[in-house]
């Protein structure tokens, strides 16, 4: 499933990140890697977007984003 | 002299570090290679002078943002003596790719790992001896918010410098080996030096984000959050701004005047009336600024900027700007030249250039000034409240148009993709610091062309010498007959032409402007103002008023933030154009219904 179909408080494992190369960098560079554990901590109101929280690092991303992310819990 | 370069990811505290080292020392400077200004300072260390240069953060050396183009420039046309590079402690697993990253430019660098106290709280345990050993180079454990470990840094960096950066290698892209031997070689560090604990201690953030970012209670508290930062700021900066306007006032009438007293006429009324007015005018603001940029650092340095963006990106998006966006909009209300500085915490350009091109639209307090006074010359008790609302109507919906027009000519550059630092109270320093630098560059940046616009107005509404001051035979009356037809279908008579045009300058003076124009003031000049226009004539002022340039302060300050007179321009066209529009639309249709 996508990291945008998580709910609150559930936790789960990185599989595979499809995206462009610009956004695949930044997200690298906030930790996100294949394999990391990912916990998503809450979604915003109004399709807004998704705070997750991967090793320390607490990180905010929109629900179009997150879509480009499977995880398997 | 030698160079020291400061580098890291953002939220590293490297600012604060900087701040440190270089105290009030620091100016802004053009390098070669790249285009934006960055802040650099000198200082004594050892026995010589070296400059130390306070790179933006970035999260990668292969990235694709301006700021991280902006390093790699730096990097190539200005090898540092010494790099010096920051890491946030508390996220070394994931800061540590960048390190190694840089590692392979071979450059002269000395490792600090910034937060060390909040890094402890958090239980994580970094051996810093078996960690400089297996990247072979220096490592220090630091807190450059209190100090801690501030003279070790000092004595090391003092060492380092004495062997120069041999150099760089120009080929250093071949990014997909690298970041496969990067990961690998992370991993291996991490596991030898670090230790974090499996569960991260429920702490303060937390508990305190529940309340924050409460799904209901959230934005109620964000409105009630911006609501007391709008007040404190002036509480505190407007009776400030009225002391400096009474300073520059009583040193005009004790010193000033006098001692121009016995120049010609015309040359007096162009140093009292132009230029030293000019110059009160930029030090009108700088309370204004001070406050805004203090109560501004604890908003961004506690975090909770990006608390806002996480409440208000659903909103925002749909026009094309994020949640901090919404902030400077919201502080515009306020003063719109801070708000414009403040659109510097968004790193994407095309986001910050759509920021600012709507940030002009909030009714700032010296517009809402002239509508008090027009409205209620013109309006009944019980209308007047109303009709002051409903210009803050329209000034939300010309931001919301401008922003919906224009999103698709300024795409986000930048993923939205922020991290969320845990809370943390900024120290008094740091918000001192904040205000002066803040301060310091408006001066630098926004004052010759403040002062040379005060001027020009001056020269319009004075010249030729013959005429009345503001009167119809000066340049700006004689422009404002030429306006005519222009102004005539939105019911502006050539009278108020030249007070909009004294509005250029800023909106503070549009009544005094209208006062020697009709050469009466107070109760009279309402009176006059009565007699003069109706109802619609007067709204369809205000809306003009409201919607074009708010003032020449705001332009200089467009002009700098955006690198770009292209821009500055574009936005005073489109102002113009969109007041236009709005007051005929207004004018005409109020007139074809009867009014």
């Amino acid at each position: 499933m996508t990291l945008s179909s998580m709910k609150p408080g559930e936790s789960a494992t990185i599989i595979s990140i499809q995206t462009d190369e610009a956004l695949h960098q930044r997200l690298l560079a906030m930790g996100f890697r294949v394999g990391k554990h990912i916990e998503l901590i809450r979604k915003a109101r109004f399709s807004g977007p998704l705070q997750v929280r991967i090793g320390t690092t607490d990180i905010l991303l929109r629900r179009v984003e997150a879509e480009k992310i499977t995880v398997q819990t | 002299m030698k160079r020291i370069a400061l580098l890291g990811m953002p939220n590293t505290g490297k600012s604060t570090l900087f701040n440190r080292l270089t105290g009030a020392t620091s100016r802004v400077g053009n390098w070669p290679g790249i285009t934006v200004e960055l802040l650099s300072g000198k200082i004594l260390l050892g026995n010589e002078m070296v400059e130390i240069i306070d790179l933006p953060g970035i999260y990668d050396m292969h990235g694709f943002s301006e700021d991280e183009q902006v390093v790699r420039h730096f990097l190539h046309d200005n090898v540092p003596d010494l790099a010096l590079i920051v890491l946030n402690a508390t996220q070394i697993e994931r800061q540590l790719s960048l390190l190694l990253q840089l590692k392979q430019f071979n450059l002269n660098m000395i490792v600090l790992l910034n937060m060390a106290d909040e890094a402890r709280k958090l239980g994580i345990t970094i051996d810093t001896e078996k960690m400089s050993a297996a990247l072979g180079m220096p490592i220090f454990l630091l807190s450059a918010k209190y100090g801690n470990g501030y003279p070790e840094t000092l004595l090391a960096t003092t060492k380092a410098l004495r062997y120069s950066t041999p150099g760089m290698p120009e080929t250093v892209r071949s990014q997909l080996e690298q970041d496969e031997y990067i990961e690998r070689e992370m991993a291996l560090i991490l596991k030898q030096t670090v230790q974090i604990p499996a569960r991260l201690p429920d702490n303060l953030t937390s508990r305190l984000d529940q309340l924050m970012l409460h799904p209901w209670l959230g934005l109620p508290i964000f409105f009630g959050i911006m609501y007391l930062l709008f007040q404190a700021i002036f509480l505190f900066g407007q009776p400030l701004q009225g002391g400096v306007n009474e300073l520059f006032g009583w040193l005009r009438e004790i010193a000033i005047a006098p001692a121009l007293g016995s120049l010609p006429d015309l040359l007096q009324g162009l140093l009292l009336d132009g230029v030293y007015n000019g110059i009160a005018t930029v030090a009108s603001f700088l309370p204004l600024i001070v406050f805004f940029f203090l109560f501004m650092a604890i908003v961004e340095d506690t975090g909770y900027l990006s608390r806002a963006a996480f409440l208000m990106d659903a909103l925002m998006a749909k026009m094309g700007l994020d949640g901090r966006s919404f902030v400077m909009l919201l502080m515009g209300f306020g003063c719109n030249v801070p708000a414009l500085m403040g659109t510097r915490v968004m790193r994407s350009r095309p986001l910050r250039l759509l920021s600012m091109l709507v940030i002009p639209f909030s009714l700032c307090s010296a517009r809402l000034q002239v509508f008090v006074f027009i409205s209620a010359a013109l309006f009944s008790p019980k209308a007047a409240p109303l009709v002051l609302f409903s210009l803050y109507l329209f000034s939300f919906a010309s931001a919301i148009l401008t922003a919906l027009l224009f999103k698709r000519y300024y795409p986000n550059s930048e993923p939205f993709v922020l991290e969320l630092p845990p809370y943390r109270f900024p120290t008094l320093r740091q918000m001192l610091m904040r205000g002066w630098h803040e301060v310091y560059q408006f001066v630098h940046r926004a004052s010759k062309f403040i002062v040379a616009g005060v001027v020009l107005v001056w020269l319009l509404t004075n010249l030729p010498p013959s005429a009345a001051p503001a009167g119809a035979d000066t340049w700006a009356g004689i422009l404002g007959a030429w306006l005519h037809p222009l102004f005539a279908p939105i019911g502006i008579t050539p009278d108020l032409t030249i007070a909009l045009i004294f509005g250029f300058v800023a909106k503070e003076i549009v009544i005094g402007s209208l006062a020697v124009i009709y050469g009466m003031s107070g109760q009279a000049l309402s009176g006059a103002l009565a007699l003069q226009l109706d109802w619609v004539q007067a709204y369809s002022f205000m809306l003009f008023t409201l919607i074009y340039t708010p003032c020449l302060t705001t332009i200089a300050t467009m002009r700098k933030e955006s690198n770009s007179i292209g821009f500055m321009w574009f936005s005073i066209a489109w102002s113009l154009a969109l007041a236009w529009l709005s007051s005929l639309l207004f004018y005409q249709s109020a007139r074809a219904l009867g009014y």
